[in-house]
């Protein structure tokens, strides 16, 4: 019953971030509401985090594959691609490289400095 | 072959976690990056499908019910992101500095590289969401005029070759910190990012998860300016 209850709580939050996705005027997924109502409810103590963390652990391991049914859906538009295929792939891959680089690297330099400053604590 | 499967509710379902371990298995037998289950089960999926004859509508069928479990997964980022709280509290200059740069970097560089390739504002609109969470992404590439079905394309892009590529972007740019890992692959290759970085450890993952949420509001809002803009 302990899975039964913890999947209870986590698609019950799902739900509620669903019905906020279709009655609000904002572009925010269903799954971001519902990720900042479990953070508020594990802050406020009304759940603990032992009530949703096995199930949740399961959902966040096996999440990789729920990409999958979405990327096969390439096949579809493989037609719309093709004629820019080339400059899509590169622009996307290129791009997201420097922005790793450069959020990584700005982060890094104001942990570094604040470490630096506050002492040597982590 | 293709009336065995074409109307079946679990052909789907089977098929994507059948070819999902089957890149599991390839990427711990060989080691290598390359062989990233997302992508090899992509590699394995589209010819089976095409060679049986069934329809990615019919596979769909099946393997939609894979793709309803991530609105909890996404939920449950949440579980990292509170025993990780105390970090962003006292680092949040990092996180928010980290992720501000990296959504200015996307615009800059998806425009320059769109003006490099003499490609179209339409393209550079599709492109522009291309490192956020797919549901946000879709929203913002049809508010901005862009083609949704290529932004998805552009997006499944990033996310895999984000994963494939960060270890090694981290050594050869020393980005060591796992707050600065996590931030880094999440900012530039949302949820499928994450994924990589829950991998490599529960700060990474914490600090993904929530740049997915940053990065995806900032770019709601940065977006339709640019897109106006240029």
């Amino acid at each position: 019953m302990k899975y039964v209850k913890e999947i209870g709580i986590i698609f019950g939050i799902s739900c509620v971030g669903e019905a906020l996705n279709r009655l609000l005027p904002f572009p925010v997924p269903s799954g971001v509401y519902g990720l900042f109502i479990l953070l508020a409810v594990l802050l406020s103590g009304v759940i603990k985090v032992e009530h949703v963390e096995e199930s949740g652990n399961w959902l966040l391991d096996t999440m990789p594959l729920m990409f999958v049914p979405v990327s096969v859906g390439l096949m579809d538009s493989f037609g719309e691609l093709k004629a820019v295929l080339i400059p899509f792939v590169a622009i996307s891959v290129l791009s997201t490289l420097i922005v790793m680089v450069i959020t990584g690297l700005v982060a890094e330099w104001i942990i570094r400095r604040r470490n630096r400053k506050g002492g040597d604590e982590s | 072959m293709r009336e065995a499967f074409a109307d079946s509710l679990y052909f789907g379902f089977v098929l994507s976690i059948a070819a999902y371990e089957a890149g599991v298995w390839l990427k711990k037998k060989t080691g290598w990056p390359v062989f990233n289950p997302l992508l090899v089960s992509v590699a394995l999926i589209i010819p089976v499908l095409k060679l049986i004859n069934v329809t990615y509508t019919e596979y769909n069928e099946g393997a939609k019910y894979i793709s309803y479990l991530l609105t909890p997964a996404t939920v449950c980022l949440a579980i990292p992101l509170y025993k990780q709280l105390h970090l962003l509290k006292k680092h949040g200059a990092a996180v928010i500095c980290g992720i501000t740069g990296g959504v200015i970097a996307n615009a800059v560089t998806i425009f320059a590289l769109c003006a490099a390739f003499r490609l179209s504002h339409v393209h550079y609109v599709t492109l522009l969401p291309k490192s956020i969470t797919t549901a946000i992404g879709m929203g913002v590439s049809e508010e901005a005029g862009g083609i949704v079905t290529l932004t998805v394309v552009s997006i499944v892009i990033t996310g895999i070759s984000g994963s494939i590529l960060a270890e090694t972007m981290f050594k050869l740019f020393h980005i060591g910190h796992p707050i600065s890992r996590g931030l880094a692959l999440g900012t530039s290759a949302h949820a499928i990012g994450t994924a990589k970085a829950l991998e490599l450890g529960e700060i990474e993952g914490a600090m993904s998860s929530l740049s997915i949420a940053v990065a995806g509001l900032m770019t709601v809002l940065v977006v339709p300016l640019i897109a106006n803009w240029i």
